[in-house]
């Protein structure tokens, strides 16, 4: 879920980084947060360094990989971060969270419950939801004249050189395996082989495997389809009004970002505080307009304007993901998933 | 006694960011994790020796060898141009070349998307021109495009450096014992730039070898090369064994490559570089 392009990041990065050096010492408690690029509505930030009297360090990374690598090399002095569910249970698998006290955030009451306890943490003893999503086809209405409501809409061959990929090995393998039926999550080899084997007859079809540049190619009318999440699908659907969201039929991935505190956090206290500060209804509704991104927060999405709050792109019924499936770390099988990416890549 | 004590840094500075990090990839790659603990082993070397990693070791080498000919062929002329007497204008050149280098490597990369997108720069011009669009976006060209582009740099500047060094008076001195303008290039001058060619090949070879942000933005992902596979073993597998194994091979090739080419300098080691 790589949400703005690395130069925007780049950028950001600098400017905070002038902030640090152009902030001088003070007695004030620091809070340092790492968060994806533009994931947060900053004004948020500076009511809370009033509010709380803490003064907050702000800093984004723009993959999961990248936040893990750099929290697993030790070094960094992150309060609260926020990563994706596979990777959230990566983390804990590896002991490199602190649990968090739901009695110090009593705003967690506003969160929808079937957000909750979900598998990647299923107590949340460890992380708290911050926004949401689904996995879908993002379409040119003018390149595409028909009902888009399958998976298999991306094997077809009107579509050749047409359609873009996510050059994400859990996201590609993934759409394959929920048009053969099988779960996202399989660790069958047979399974995964068949999915790799798809991949393969899909390539000729397919112009790019891209990450943060799709939807500004889909916003250029530079393809048709793309295979997308649906928050990138919310920013490219605004910018571009011939654009439109699906979400198959056969099954989807339902996606978390959540917040945690990796060990050895040095200001708990204070991370924990904000946790509450961003479950406020009228803050998560804040970021959720900011970011065009679905909040798990029941009170902030009822506040939301109707015509957002019912789009069923954005915010699907609850027995439209029955069958969805939130991705779990693999562990050994990963491996096998790499190598029939390279297979499809070097194909 | 006083010239070993002022090495004392530089010798801290090569053990901690050069000897330690390099050990730390020779331990992984000869290293896999079991459940009994960690093991010597040659799997990881065992596992690249597969066909598709051979595939894409190949394609690899085959784009950057590709891209390192084309650099020389464009580069050469220009480093001649830019060194002759009858050119003027070197500074301005020269700043031409460098200029582009001050601004950041991806942003380059992603002004070429812009270029050559279906609806991009040069199909706009092209169609108003009344040409046929190119599409050439998210195959092999653009890739080696982008690499020539990025690392041409890096061939022009060492070969104008030696050119410019070369005493007028030798060439001079072949034109008057009756060698004509062929010969004196290819008897006198070529041979005499062979440092500065040979540094250019291996600072465009090898970087072009392993880079994975060109291949994936204007390659469109298709086309996996050794970096790329590196990167995704140590930021999406977590495998680090096996991506030092691939770093190790890939260590292999320059030292290979650098050995191939102090066997051709050695012809004429008096001539330095810089």
């Amino acid at each position: 879920m790589v949400r703005k392009s690395k130069i925007g990041v780049i950028l950001l990065s600098l400017i905070i980084f002038s902030f640090i050096l152009g902030g001088c010492k003070q007695d004030k408690p620091t809070l340092y947060v790492y968060n994806w690029g533009d994931y947060i509505d900053e004004s948020i930030l500076e009511e809370f360094e009033k509010e709380a009297g803490i003064k907050v360090i702000y800093d984004t990374f723009a993959t999961n990989e990248d936040m893990y690598v750099k929290i697993k090399s030790g070094g960094s002095s992150y309060d609260v971060i926020f990563p994706s569910d596979y990777m959230l249970t990566r983390m804990i698998e590896e002991e490199m969270l602190e649990k968090i006290d739901l009695d110090k955030i009593p705003n967690y009451k506003y969160l929808d419950n079937r957000f909750m306890g979900n598998d990647y943490d299923p107590n949340n003893e460890y992380s708290l939801p911050y926004m949401w999503g689904t996995m879908g086809i993002l379409y040119n209405t003018t390149m595409v004249n028909e009902v888009v409501d399958s998976w298999d809409i991306l094997w077809d061959p009107k579509y050749a050189k047409e359609i873009l990929m996510l050059d994400s090995q859990r996201d590609s393998i993934g759409a394959a395996l929920l048009k053969l039926g099988y779960s996202l999550n399989t660790l069958d080899s047979r399974e995964l082989a068949e999915a790799g084997e798809l991949l393969k007859k899909q390539k000729p079809l397919v112009l790019a495997y891209v990450v943060d540049e799709g939807k500004d190619k889909m916003v250029a009318g530079e393809a048709a389809l793309a295979l997308t999440w649906s928050g990138e699908a919310a920013y490219a659907c605004e910018e571009n009004a011939d654009l439109a969201y699906a979400i198959p039929k056969e099954s989807t991935n339902i996606w978390f970002d959540v917040m945690a505190i990796p060990k050895g956090a040095k200001n708990k206290e204070g991370a924990l505080k904000f946790m509450d500060f961003l479950n406020r209804p009228e803050i998560s509704l804040r970021n959720a307009e900011y970011t065009g991104y679905a909040t798990p927060n029941s009170a902030a999405k009822a506040m939301l304007p109707e015509e957002v709050r019912n789009d069923p792109s954005l915010y699907p019924e609850e027995e439209d993901l029955v069958n969805a499936e939130v991705f779990v770390n693999l562990g050994k099988t990963l491996k096998e998933y790499d190598r029939i990416w390279t297979e499809v890549k070097a194909h | 006694m006083k010239k070993s004590s002022s090495m004392i840094p530089y010798l801290i500075w090569m053990a901690l960011f050069i000897i330690i990090p390099m050990l730390l990839v020779v331990y992984y790659a000869f290293t896999v994790k079991t459940p009994e603990g960690i093991t010597w082993s040659l799997d990881n070397f065992a596992r690249f020796f597969e066909p598709i990693y051979l595939k894409v070791l190949w394609r690899s080498l085959a784009l950057a060898l590709g891209s390192t000919l084309i650099c020389l062929l464009l580069g050469y002329p220009v480093a001649m141009i830019m060194a002759g007497n009858a050119f003027t204008r070197k500074n301005v050149v020269m700043l031409l070349f460098v200029i582009p280098m001050w601004m950041n490597f991806l942003l380059r990369t992603y002004a070429w998307l812009a270029i050559l997108e279906r609806n991009g720069f040069l199909n706009v011009l092209l169609t108003s021109l009344g040409l046929p669009r190119l599409n050439i976006l998210y195959t092999n060209t653009a890739v080696v495009l982008g690499m020539v582009y990025n690392f041409l740099p890096f061939m022009v500047l060492p070969i104008y450096s030696v050119l410019s060094k070369i005493d007028k008076g030798v060439i001079e001195a072949a034109g008057d014992l009756g060698a004509n303008p062929v010969q004196v290039f290819t008897r006198v001058i070529f041979p005499l730039s062979l440092p500065g060619v040979i540094s250019g090949i291996t600072m465009v070879f090898m970087p072009a070898l392993t880079t994975f942000v060109i291949s994936r933005l204007l390659g469109g992902g298709q086309f996996t090369l050794i970096g790329n596979l590196i990167e995704q073993q140590f930021l999406v597998v977590a495998d680090w064994g096996f991506g030092s194994a691939i770093s190790m091979v890939m260590i292999i090739f320059i030292l290979l490559s650098m050995a191939i080419m102090s066997f051709f300098e050695g012809e004429d080691k008096e001539k330095t570089l810089w």
